[in-house]
């Protein structure tokens, strides 16, 4: 129980998609994420907000976007899970940064896992977190201004 | 990881494992070069090894209070709960098919026993109450005339917490069904008799105790109807075949010697420094829950939720300041939610998931205690200031 085995999530797309895999342990990148997050904390005056809550473990991650002319200027993220969904959120933020809404859309959990350098096989579902916020955001952002979701 | 590696490490999991200690490796040392005879053979060196192993015997027989050739070893807790549970089990399947377990077991016992349901036995897995005690009531009215064997740990990995396993062998005893318990946890740290225990078998394992890795042994009352469980050779009486594992046989049975020789010493000590740190974490952290009894566990033991937090993110940010420590939160578990224990007694999600446990040890200092104190709020605070879902004001 207390050991280090890690679940295999019943998940749904990524199966089918080429992912780097750590079979065991977290990378040095992934640490360097997980112990010196970019992009933390909150943001009060956000153009779009975005929270989801994983259905496999429960972690939960919520993202702000400020947004100019359709490019993401600045972005925070908060969440509460283990250190693969606090990684990989951090390296999705950073990866959108100064991109535009529909770039920022585009990009998988599967590159920001590449990314990384690879996340133990059974933590490949803590990185969907970060990708469905950021979505939820846009989708957010886009109603607010008379968009139809994506 | 490697770049801000911790001058220190404070090691606090010794429920996951013990430092085998230096005088049980300088018994061992002999029997891998000198006294390396096979027991089973004739000639001085091996008769000498043959001894060793008689020796060992019966420091475990001594400590149980039961004798010598009722003691049985093997390669681990995992095995001796594995042959304690089939062996009655297919053994006595002409009397019934019914086995009483709880359901906080370690997954030794639980996988065993979901293995025997699929090979037609019952079983029934009995609740705890919240702080994790099985009732004796409970446990009466669960006995059928089909119920075989009964088995309930000594005391719960996880949350330390000590069962009343003298009242469960009386129980077992006068409705004639086999008990076995779970002591992996227990020895060194409760003391122990099968006789006046009530108890038919009994596992235990030698790196819980300061012994080394990959011996255990198994108790079963003379008489106890089992069938071997590994075949071939005339070892153990026939009942576990196999060379014996000279050097960890004599580890186990010095180590089982060393550890109990002053129980109550050690409790004293241990859970001293235990409260401290327990006592410190909960005035420094809002929001931290003592799982399992306050006062009927282990005196090494604390097991907290500390709410707004993840287990495997708290576990990581204190390995990187030098401090080993257990989680049973979900997402670094191999569970599909968080521990079966905390499930177990009712421990929610939003607690589970941000659960540590802290396990002491000999070698644990007040200076460790200091030092967690130290390290653990930042790293709370820095956590809940991650998360979306809290807001504290740190």
């Amino acid at each position: 129980m207390f050991g280090f085995l890690l679940i295999m999530p019943k998940v749904r797309h990524y199966n089918n998609q080429k992912y780097r895999v750590n079979t065991d342990m977290y990378n040095e990148t992934v640490m360097e994420h997980f112990s010196n997050p970019k992009n933390a904390g909150e943001m009060k005056d956000a153009d779009a907000v975005g929270e989801m809550e994983s259905p496999e473990c429960g972690d939960t991650t919520k993202i702000y976007l400020k947004i100019e002319n359709d490019i993401i200027t600045d972005i925070k993220f908060q969440t509460l899970g283990c250190a693969a969904a606090i990684a990989s959120t951090s390296m999705a933020t950073d990866m959108v940064i100064g991109k535009t809404l529909t770039e920022a859309w585009e990009l998988t959990n599967n590159e920001v896992v590449n990314a990384l350098g690879g996340l133990p096989e059974k933590k490949i579902h803590c990185s969907l977190l970060a990708e469905d916020a950021l979505h939820a955001a846009i989708n957010q952002y886009r109603k607010k201004q008379g968009l139809k979701p994506w | 990881m490697t770049k801000s590696t911790p001058a220190k490490i404070i090691y606090m999991d010794h429920s996951a494992t013990t430092p085998t200690h230096p005088d049980v490796v300088k018994e061992m040392l002999p029997y891998f070069t000198e006294h390396f005879g096979n027991p089973s053979s004739l000639y001085r060196i091996a008769r000498e090894s043959k001894f060793a192993v008689s020796k060992a015997r019966k420091q475990v027989a001594d400590v149980l209070g039961c004798t010598p050739d009722e003691i049985f070893f093997t390669a681990g807790g995992t095995e001796s709960d594995n042959w304690a549970i089939k062996g009655t089990a297919f053994a006595n399947k002409d009397r019934g098919n019914h086995i009483i377990t709880t359901k906080i077991e370690h997954h030794a016992v639980l996988h065993t026993c979901e293995y025997l349901e699929k090979e037609g036995f019952e079983v029934t897995y009995l609740p705890v109450n919240e702080y994790g005690i099985v009732d004796p009531d409970v446990l009466i009215k669960s006995i059928t005339d089909r119920t075989i064997l009964i088995s309930v740990m000594m005391a719960n990995n996880e949350i330390g917490t000590i069962q009343p396993i003298k009242e469960i062998g009386e129980i077992a005893r006068e409705k004639n069904i086999y008990f076995h318990t779970d002591a992996v946890q227990a020895i060194g740290n409760l003391e122990i008799d099968v006789h006046e225990m009530n108890i038919d078998m009994l596992s235990l394992s030698a790196h819980k105790f300061y012994g080394p890795k990959g011996t255990g042994a198994l108790y079963i009352r003379k008489g106890i109807n089992i069938g071997s469980f590994i075949h071939g050779g005339s070892q153990e009486n026939g009942h576990r075949a196999g060379t014996e594992n000279l050097p960890g046989i004599i580890g186990l049975g010095y180590a089982i010697e060393r550890a109990t020789q002053n129980i109550s010493e050690h409790n004293e000590k241990i859970s001293s420094m235990r409260d401290r740190l327990l006592d410190g974490i909960i005035e420094t952290i809002p929001d931290v829950h003592l799982n399992g009894h306050p006062k009927q566990r282990l005196s090494n033991n604390i097991n907290i939720s500390v709410r707004g937090t993840d287990g495997e993110a708290l576990l990581l940010m204190l390995d990187m300041k030098g401090v080993c420590v257990s989680t049973g939160s979900a997402c670094s578990s191999g569970e599909e939610s968080a521990s079966h224990v905390l499930s177990a007694i009712s421990v929610p999600p939003a607690l589970a998931r941000g659960s540590v446990r802290l396990t002491l040890g000999n070698e644990n200092t007040k200076e460790d205690i200091d030092y967690v104190l130290d390290v653990l709020p930042p790293i709370v605070s820095r956590l809940r200031a991650l998360s979306p879902v809290n807001n504290y004001s740190q």
